[in-house]
């Protein structure tokens, strides 16, 4: 049954679908209304779990750890300065090989203090070893947040659910909560065999050495991109049963012959296939709708790349004195290809900054500008004396 | 022939929480604390464990001395943990008790936010804290919890300085503020008590508190057979009070029978070294401070109660060993 939803309640409502044992609860903007919601839900006793409203994001973070170690399915959700403050412990709770579930509502970090969307704050945990999906409307993010602990749990890897901050959260599309039977089919019930229990006595988190880190490294990255097989598979039994799929490790839309792609995550997404349908557009552009930005499919990127002449990448974050984070990741991933495509790589929408439709032609054009990394929809005027 | 009478083994307890062979330097009084409160608590228990000798000492992979379920995150999540494996059990209906342990480091600084909220939201959780004053796991430096006027490496003594500046932090008054049923301060030289404490914390239903005085040889300065000596002496000086407190009042404190001055305390110890030193004026001032403090805990506290007790400082647990004789 379709609903008219804000993305934040529709997310709570997927969470609670998944039965989850233990939320624990941290307000920021804007991902307050998901808190918000599960703490209602609780409230009017229609989702049973131990919510923990704790005292700060790391405290959020370090409860998921504690209860998922415990043996319970655990959820918890954050931003920007917040999934900062966490970051500790989400290099920690990957590290056990503990399947906690989070949703990034993305937003910018500060200094400027910024409330509003773009993706700094899932860029800079990138290497935190958690898996990364991205979300291009509020279906994709429901769809995405009950396949994570699917993921999760068969790969005993964190999954961190990015939903742009506003552009989704807070706002309202009609979308499908799948009912609880289908969810209850889809998702048994939690299970962790390394589970804390006095009648079998395991410790974890013990002190590893030079002798065994190397391994444990090497585990941590085999496990995933061992991942990118079970994304695919979950996305597509969900398919099976709901009809809809959430987009895998990565799709691709637009005219088969195109020469010209533009590889991009999260809402602008959704806004380029609005463009690709209605802007009529002399040049021909495929839209690469990345999902997985860790594991980042590099094969799949270079089957979806192959033909391209140019490749655009957007990117909704960068790091100072570099440049684009997905340009730069897109780039190592494609070297090396037959016929790699000439790579252009901007920045757009930083810190809320609007991204229109017309967005799109613009971005068809930066093949012909021969220029390096910009932020594209900088407006110099602004910038006054500042050196 | 019986095999048994030079076994150490056949006088240990049946439950060993923490096992031997451990990698604790000699005398380690946090070593000892760990293995009585475990001992005391039993097998159905859950720990977490904040970074920290301890953590390190403990579990070298690919070994582990604990006979129990037990969990290290970070320096300052232990509380935050534990409290995430209490709200699992309780989904799960599962009963064991969880245990969070943290030095001073990891519980009067870093941990003490992650600490307040879990006693804030009434976790049923004993947090335990072995209280050796200071940094010891990165070589001695001064912590929140470190004495005035103690050398440590980040506190040493010079023609400025005379060791730590600042006061210790008084954790179990910010503690009590939180009105949580059972909080109180323990020592290594009193196993008698503590293991009575921990017994007592067990049966509670809430967060409960336990700061348990514990002597680091290396970080003190004294030697490994000197331990429960000198944590003996920080009880019966009046520096280190043994006090319960149920919903943050004073329930029962463990009297003193005599003063003894708290220079008794402090000479046995090389972190107090430069405090003896003839020739420097400031020595005998900040020692005179000391012993304001722990003038001041006695008045406080009422340590020398309303008479003799054959549980003060001096009958508790050392009766065996002869103890003074009374006056």
């Amino acid at each position: 049954m379709l609903e008219a939803l804000e993305g934040s309640a529709a997310i709570a409502r997927a969470v609670a679908r998944c039965r989850p044992g233990v939320v624990a609860a941290y307000p920021i903007t804007p991902q307050t209304h998901i808190v918000e919601n599960i703490s209602k839900l609780v409230a009017d006793g229609k989702l049973q779990t131990e919510l923990v409203s704790v005292e700060s994001e790391f405290s959020a973070a370090s409860v998921a750890l504690g209860a998922s170690a415990a043996g319970s399915r655990a959820y918890t959700a954050s931003s920007s300065q917040g999934i900062l403050l966490m970051t500790e412990v989400l290099f920690n709770i990957s590290g056990m090989r503990l399947p906690v579930v989070l949703t990034c509502a993305n937003r910018a970090i500060g200094a400027p203090i910024n409330i509003w969307n773009d993706h700094s704050d899932s860029m800079a945990v990138r290497d935190c070893g958690w898996i990364q999906l991205h979300c291009a409307d509020n279906q994709e993010a429901v769809d995405t947040s009950i396949q994570a602990f699917r993921i999760a749990e068969a790969t005993e890897l964190p999954v961190m659910v990015c939903m742009d901050g506003f552009v989704l959260t807070h706002t309202l599309e009609t979308l499908e909560i799948p009912d609880q039977d289908m969810v209850d089919r889809y998702l048994p019930p939690f299970r962790f065999d390394r589970m804390l229990d006095p009648k079998n006595p395991l410790s974890l988190g013990t002190l590893v050495g030079p002798e065994y880190f190397s391994e444990t490294r090497h585990l941590a990255h085999q496990a995933l991109m061992a991942a990118m097989s079970t994304i695919v598979d979950v996305d597509r039994e969900w398919q099976d049963l709901t009809g809809r799929s959430a987009g895998g490790l990565l799709s691709v839309e637009g005219p088969e012959n195109a020469r010209i792609g533009v590889l991009a995550m999260g809402s602008v997404v959704s806004t380029f296939r609005e463009a690709l349908d209605t802007l009529k557009t002399k040049k021909k552009a495929k839209l690469i709708n990345l999902r997985a930005f860790r594991p980042l499919p590099d094969q799949a990127l270079r089957d979806a790349c192959a033909g391209l002449s140019d490749l655009v990448v957007v990117d909704r974050a960068l790091s100072p004195g570099f440049g684009g984070i997905l340009g730069g990741e897109i780039k190592a991933a494609l070297s090396g290809m037959a016929k790699m495509p000439r790579i252009h790589n901007v920045a757009i929408g930083l810190g809320g900054r609007d991204v229109p439709l017309e967005m799109w032609s613009r971005l068809l054009d930066v093949p012909t500008e021969d220029a390096g990394f910009r932020i594209l929809d900088l407006e110099p005027a602004k910038l006054g004396d500042t050196p | 022939m019986t095999q048994t009478t030079n076994d150490p083994r056949a006088r240990q307890p049946r439950f060993r929480g923490l096992e031997a062979g451990h990698r604790a330097c000699q005398g380690c009084g946090e070593a000892l604390a760990a293995r009585l409160v475990t001992e005391s608590a039993g097998p159905d228990v859950i720990l977490t464990n904040a970074t920290g000798c301890l953590e390190v000492f403990t579990t070298p992979w690919p070994q582990s001395a604990w006979r129990v379920p037990w969990l290290h995150s970070l320096f300052e999540n232990s509380a935050a943990i534990a409290s995430g494996v209490e709200a699992a059990l309780k989904a799960q209906g599962r009963r064991s008790k969880v245990i969070a342990m943290g030095g001073d480091g990891g519980t009067f600084d870093i941990g003490f936010q992650a600490l307040s909220g879990m006693l804030e939201r009434m976790h049923n959780v004993l947090y335990v804290c072995y209280d050796n004053e200071a940094y010891m796991n990165t070589g001695i430096q001064r912590s929140g919890s470190t004495p005035h006027a103690a050398m440590t490496t980040t506190s040493p003594p010079g023609k400025e300085r005379m060791g730590k500046r600042h006061l210790k932090k008084d954790l179990l008054s910010i503690i009590a503020a939180h009105h949580i049923p059972y909080a109180a301060s323990a020592s290594v030289a009193y196993p008698q008590d503590l293991r009575r404490k921990v017994r007592r914390a067990m049966e509670i239903d809430g967060p409960t508190f336990l700061l348990v005085h514990s002597p680091c040889p290396l970080g003190w300065g004294h030697d490994g057979s000197e331990t429960i000596e000198i944590a003996r002496l920080a009880v019966q000086t009046g520096l280190f009070p043994l006090v319960e407190l149920e919903r943050g009042e004073v329930a029962s404190v463990m009297p003193l029978r005599q003063k003894v001055p708290v220079s008794d305390y402090l000479k046995l110890q090389g972190r107090f070294r430069h405090l003896f030193v003839d020739s420097d004026h400031r020595a005998r001032e900040e020692r005179e401070h000391l012993q304001a403090l722990a003038d001041y805990n006695m008045e406080r506290y009422g340590l020398f109660g309303d008479g003799d007790d054959p549980f003060d400082a001096d009958g508790a647990d050392t009766v065996r060993r002869g103890g003074p004789a009374r006056a």
